[in-house]
């Protein structure tokens, strides 16, 4: 099997996070591998293994790809050090200020051409928390969408993938054939630390970067220039301050419902 | 006049309550169709539900492909409505489905797409608040429709009775848009509670209840309330992984959250810090999440909230 694992580099959560006219500021923020594509590089690492294993020789290849700042190539290799193969990062200046419609149409762009099985992907960033990229993703290459997976199995003879799709709804059994992009939410693992050994590797293994050129994406299309929603503001809001604090004398949880009841909460 | 289109969403048998949140919106920047989508031969039963004066048209499509093919096939759907009708924009719940509907729709129609907008003026201006509640955000969409995807709870719904009129489309679902499909679906195991993204009151509990979540659900249920729970609870197994609020869980905004037991961790704040009221309590007169508290008690959960959740009772009895 051919896997794909698109993954995004975003502040790290405990960061402060700034907009700089009308767009994240990701370079005065320290940087790490988005939380929920940790475990979509550690579940793809699970289904090579469970067939056959990949690397040198070996029937399966993962591949990470991620559109972004250059210094992606860090989340990038966390993502190697924990077992994935190779990467390839497509940064350019004209992709800043890309909007959904756009990352998804270069990172499209650049799977169709790999002959991928699967993609793999978190069901969102932590930083821009749209959640819509793997669906887009899927649309784009005309491939079977099974997202919001809270477990995958794979059936390497029928070329297929079953999942349990988790949401609001329920659990949802889905079954799709081959090709297919899947998200994957928290839930479904624990991702792997790197071992020393696998840091030591991933520093053999191949980043290829691309421009937006090598991708054939259009530059009308992307960047602030493509974007089809503006940010007009964004302004700081006031932080919320602290209120009422008691200590419970042996009655606060009944000065608690007068509470309720004097904000009319109940 | 501007047309609107909304999509119907479902809770269970009924139209689900942000459908008229959405439609409430809409109705300032123009006139409200809804989009139904419909299992075969029960459109005109779903469309009875749709009778609330902001709603002007529906749009009815049966097909038991929408239950069998899931977001691709109501993202076909939709598409092909709005190529042929052309709207000026298409508003939809931000749920899992909602939002990944509205991508691919995005994607077909070549779109833009803004995702948990708060609030949509009457010129299509939606309002995000994000980074956690640190910033709000106000955004348009430049081309033709705009998509927008609205949080719940983002406005109380109009739902005075009125008679929309109904329209029957008939529409083809292609092969491309079945290429994953839906074996079986187990509704959540709620207890009867509301959704947590949907609730008014929601009451969380964390690391303090020690995996004991009877007194948090006991207070949730005499307040009709969600049960929510950090991630140090959820990742203790202490309750579902769905009900986990924060950074990498639900973000929720209720009229009322009450944290147990939670210290408060960014992560977790992250995800409740636009609710309109905050209670907390908590054993540690430290613990960060009081910065945040509009009342905040500093106690034993296992004997405040019994005391609350008795007060709660005896004042409804």
């Amino acid at each position: 099997m051919k896997i794909a694992v698109c993954i995004k580099q975003v502040p790290d959560s405990w960061a402060e996070k700034k907009m700089e006219g009308g767009r994240l500021d990701r370079l005065n923020v320290d940087a790490v591998l988005n939380d929920l594509d940790e475990y979509a590089v550690e579940e793809a690492l699970r289904i090579s293994e469970a067939h056959g294993g990949n690397g040198e020789g070996a029937p399966n290849s993962i591949t990470v790809i991620s559109m972004g700042p250059e210094r992606s190539v860090d989340a990038a290799r966390k993502a190697l050090s924990m077992g994935a193969d190779s990467a390839i990062i497509i940064a350019d200046e004209a992709l800043a200020g890309s909007d959904a419609l756009a990352t998804s149409k270069v990172l499209a762009s650049v799977i169709a051409k790999g002959e991928f099985d699967l993609v793999l992907c978190g069901t969102e960033s932590t930083d821009a928390r749209m959640s819509v990229i793997p669906a887009m993703i899927a649309t784009r290459l005309g491939w079977a969408q099974l997202t919001f997976a809270g477990s995958v199995t794979i059936d390497t003879t029928a070329k297929t993938a079953s999942i349990a799709r988790n949401t609001e709804t329920g659990v949802e059994k889905m079954i799709a054939a081959f090709p297919a992009v899947i998200s994957v939410i928290e839930k479904i693992n624990e991702p792997r630390y790197p071992s020393f050994k696998g840091i030591m590797a991933a520093k053999k293994k191949v980043t290829e970067l691309q421009t937006l050129a090598s991708t054939g994406v259009d530059a009308n299309l992307v960047g602030t220039i493509g974007a089809k929603s503006v940010v007009i503001d964004a302004v700081a809001r006031p932080a919320r301050t602290a209120g009422i604090k008691i200590v419970d004398a042996g009655n606060a949880g009944t000065e608690l419902v007068n509470f309720l009841v004097e904000k009319k909460l109940i | 006049m501007s047309e609107i289109f909304v999509l119907a969403e479902f809770a269970g048998d009924k139209v689900a309550k942000t459908t008229f949140e959405l439609a409430t919106l809409g109705a300032r920047a123009g006139s409200v169709t809804a989009i139904l989508l419909a299992p075969a031969s029960r459109g005109a039963e779903f469309a009875a539900h749709l009778n609330a004066s902001p709603i002007k048209k529906v749009i009815v499509v049966e097909s038991d492909d929408f239950t069998r093919f899931g977001v691709s096939a109501a993202a076909h759907a939709v598409a092909q409505l709005l190529t042929s009708q052309k709207p000026d924009a298409l508003l939809i719940a931000s749920s899992a489905f909602g939002k990944e509907v509205a991508g691919c729709v995005a994607v077909a129609t070549d779109s833009g797409i803004i995702t948990d907008a708060d609030d949509v003026a009457a010129d299509l201006t939606a309002t995000q608040i994000i980074f956690g509640g640190s910033m709000t955000v106000h955004s348009q969409v430049k081309s033709d429709i705009s998509i927008i995807t609205v949080r719940p709870n983002a406005i109380t719904p109009d739902l005075n009775a009125s008679s929309p009129e109904i329209i029957n489309l008939p529409l083809e679902i292609p092969a491309s848009a079945k290429l994953a499909e839906v074996l079986s679906l187990e509704p959540p195991v709620t207890g009867g509670r509301p959704e947590l993204t949907e609730a008014q009151i929601i009451v969380s509990g964390g690391r303090g209840t020690n995996g004991d979540f009877s007194p948090v659900e006991a207070f949730a249920d005499v307040l009709g309330a969600a049960v929510g729970a950090s991630r140090a609870a959820t990742d203790a197994g202490w309750y579902p992984h769905s009900h986990q609020v924060g950074q990498t869980g639900k973000t929720v905004s209720p009229q009322l959250y009450v944290a147990c037991g939670i210290s408060g961790a960014i992560q977790h704040r992250a995800g409740m810090q636009t609710s309109k009221t905050i209670v907390v309590i908590n054993k540690d007169a430290e613990a960060p999440i009081f910065e945040i508290a509009d009342f905040g008690v500093v106690g034993d959960l296992f004997t405040v909230l019994p005391q609350a959740t008795e007060g709660v009772r005896a004042r409804k009895s």
